[in-house]
């Protein structure tokens, strides 16, 4: 048996907005495995987003349980959320979020700032390689402006990645990208995947979510479907099948 | 979190913002330059009017008649016959460790002639204890004797005014024999020239002479002008004071009912009087200093608050990877702090060198106190946890969820 990396169990979230209460979520049961490579799809206002804040702990359910890597989140306070999250998650934002003015290594540093346990040497090293495994070694002072969209998305990559998460959270992360940088990012995200990282990607791009090997489609804050992947795309290969750039 | 990785973090916030952390500091700069520079200006004159008192004798009490209005008529003091010398004998009797040096004033104005040259001045009869008392020097020969006292000596020193008036051939005038109001006196020492007193008056322009030749020889008369003497101490100058008090009371047997008919004076009042405007003066300028500070201060809040608002998304972002509350809030804290002190260590090394350039170049006299430089620093760090812990807090109560999201 696998082990589980996330455990839901009847996750609602409700709303109160006034007098009248909103249920976002309404009752949601699943559960990923250490290794899988997961999409979850909706339209707006499918309750994705409200999902996606408590698998990130950056929200608590209202009823239901949520055990992320044997932690129940429900019992956890702020401050203890936040440690949850420099330690389990690395997240991934559709807009990048990188520190402007900043290097890629010290943008790629910055989890490790707020984990008491790491030398400032190690952190180091561990930025470097953690830059290496995007591919981005060569350009670790570039500041976010010196960069390209794909290459400022794959430093976010490194830095979800510096702490060693046991689930990488990705929201919407190739929406500002053009289909052949996302199939870029999604070719590194299958090599990260098989190197044996957990991913947890929220899109709505149906082309996206073939990259996959198991898409949870939400609806109306229930799940609608949760079907295993069985013809996985690879990224690289659809990269490959691109016509060529006509831009030069 | 480690302080050191929060030194790092706030210290790269405000790399990145370079021109705007330089403009925030200038308030405080400008706070810090100007207190320590108003402070350094207002200290020096004070020190400098404390300094030219002090040279007339900082420990001096003064003993003058006064009126004690005999059948209601008031009188000037200096046409009041009512010290003599038997208050100096009394004064003397006490014994006091209060009071080191005694000297009888009497003095006459007349013409000093010296072969074809005359000046006219003041003579001064005294005793010997006058020099201590008055912070006189001689530079040249040497001074009477209380042996010249009791016998009338016609012996007298003369003052830089005097000399430079009765010898213009620049002769030496020790030995020498000048005449005045036709006595004979023979010149034995040369005082060390002092300079213009605070008020204005040359205090070069003097011959001394011992009191006896002066009462008996020139002024036949057998009153005192004033008495002076000084004190041990700055500090027992209150103490000899009432004691002197006392003794000229008694010796001129006064009741109880009966007003003083002289009054004592010490230097150290007219010292405090005078250093009290000057520091007036500087509380004033260091009060308006103290507003810049305060005003730089504000700044300090209003960019840290524009700063929350523009890295909400920066400040979600941290939160996301893991930051918490207060690591978002001593990250602020930090950078508010960092600004400050820094604005602080460039305010005072600036308000240091502008004192110095205006000495040097308006030659003002200035004192830069430590502790000036220490208050505004401590000042400036408060300042900084002060105006920075609002906006400060406000950063770490954000929710990590709006913060993200925020456009």
């Amino acid at each position: 048996m696998e082990q589980k990396i996330l455990d839901i169990h009847d996750l609602k979230r409700e709303f109160v907005m006034g007098d009248q209460t909103v249920r976002a979520l309404k009752g949601i049961t699943f559960d990923i495995k250490a290794g899988e490579f997961i999409t979850i799809m909706g339209s707006s206002g499918s309750g994705k987003t409200t999902l996606l804040n408590i698998l990130g702990c950056l929200d608590k359910p209202t009823e239901g349980s949520y055990l992320l890597d044997g932690v129940d989140v429900k019992g956890l306070n702020r401050d203890e959320l936040a440690g949850l999250r420099n330690t389990k998650i690395g997240f991934v934002f559709q807009a990048y979020n990188l520190l402007p003015r900043t290097s890629a290594l010290e943008n790629v540093e910055l989890p490790l700032f707020y984990n008491k346990t790491i030398t400032a040497e190690e952190r180091k090293e561990r930025a470097i390689k953690s830059l290496e495994s995007v591919k981005l070694a060569e350009r670790f002072d570039h500041t976010p402006s010196q960069l390209s969209g794909g290459q400022q998305q794959r430093v976010a990559i490194a830095r979800a990645l510096v702490n060693h998460p046991v689930m990488i959270l990705a929201d919407e992360a190739t929406g500002n990208l053009d289909t052949r940088t996302s199939y870029e990012i999604m070719a590194l995200m299958q090599e990260l995947n098989a190197e044996g990282k957990t991913i947890v990607f929220v899109t709505h791009e149906p082309d996206i979510a073939a990259f996959s090997t198991r898409t949870i489609m939400l609806r109306d804050g229930k799940i609608q479907k949760d079907s295993i992947n069985q013809n996985q795309r690879s990224a690289k290969e659809a990269l490959a099948n691109l016509p060529e750039s006509d831009d030069y | 979190m480690s302080i050191i990785n929060l030194l790092k973090i706030a210290f790269r916030a405000l790399k990145r913002n370079k021109l705007r952390a330089f403009l925030t500091m200038l308030g405080i700069i400008i706070g810090v330059a100007a207190v320590i520079a108003m402070m350094a200006i207002g200290e020096g004159s004070k020190q400098s009017i404390r300094s030219s008192l002090s040279g007339m004798g900082s420990n001096m009490i003064t003993i003058m008649p006064q009126s004690n209005e005999p059948g209601g008529v008031r009188l000037q003091g200096s046409s009041i016959q009512t010290l003599k010398l038997e208050d100096i004998t009394a004064i003397k009797k006490l014994q006091s460790k209060n009071i080191n040096g005694l000297s009888p004033v009497v003095s006459t104005n007349g013409q000093a002639i010296k072969g074809g040259y005359n000046w006219p001045t003041t003579i001064t009869g005294v005793s010997p204890d006058y020099l201590n008392i008055r912070q006189l020097k001689l530079q040249d020969g040497i001074l009477f004797s209380e042996n010249d006292v009791k016998s009338f000596a016609k012996v007298c020193l003369l003052g830089k005014t005097v000399i430079d008036n009765l010898f213009p051939d620049g002769s030496n005038p020790i030995g020498q024999i000048i005449r005045f109001k036709n006595i004979p006196f023979q010149v034995i020492g040369v005082l060390v020239p002092k300079g213009q007193s605070n008020f204005g008056q040359d205090q070069d322009d003097i011959i001394l002479a011992p009191y006896t030749t002066v009462q008996k020889r020139i002024t036949a008369t057998n009153y005192l002008q004033s008495i002076y003497a000084s004190a041990t101490t700055e500090a027992s100058s209150a103490a000899a004071t009432a004691e002197i008090s006392e003794a000229i009371r008694e010796s001129h047997r006064l009741t109880a009912a009966e007003t003083d008919d002289f009054q004592v004076r010490t230097q150290a009042e007219l010292i405090s009087t005078i250093s009290s405007t000057s520091s007036m003066l500087t509380v004033l300028l260091t009060a308006i200093a103290g507003i810049s500070l305060f005003i730089g201060g504000i700044g300090i809040m209003n960019i840290m608050y524009v700063s929350v608002t523009e890295r909400t998304r920066e400040i979600g972002l941290r939160m996301s990877i893991g930051a918490r509350g207060q690591d978002v809030l001593m990250q602020f804290l930090i950078e508010a702090i960092l600004i400050s002190i820094t604005g602080g260590i460039i305010g005072v090394v600036l308000g240091v060198s502008s004192a110095y350039l205006i000495s040097y170049f308006l030659n003002w006299p200035i004192l830069i106190a430590e502790s000036s430089i220490i208050i505004s620093f401590v000042v400036c760090a408060i300042t900084g946890v002060f105006f920075g812990y609002y906006p400060a807090k406000k950063a770490s109560n954000l929710d990590p969820i709006d913060a993200l999201r925020y456009e």
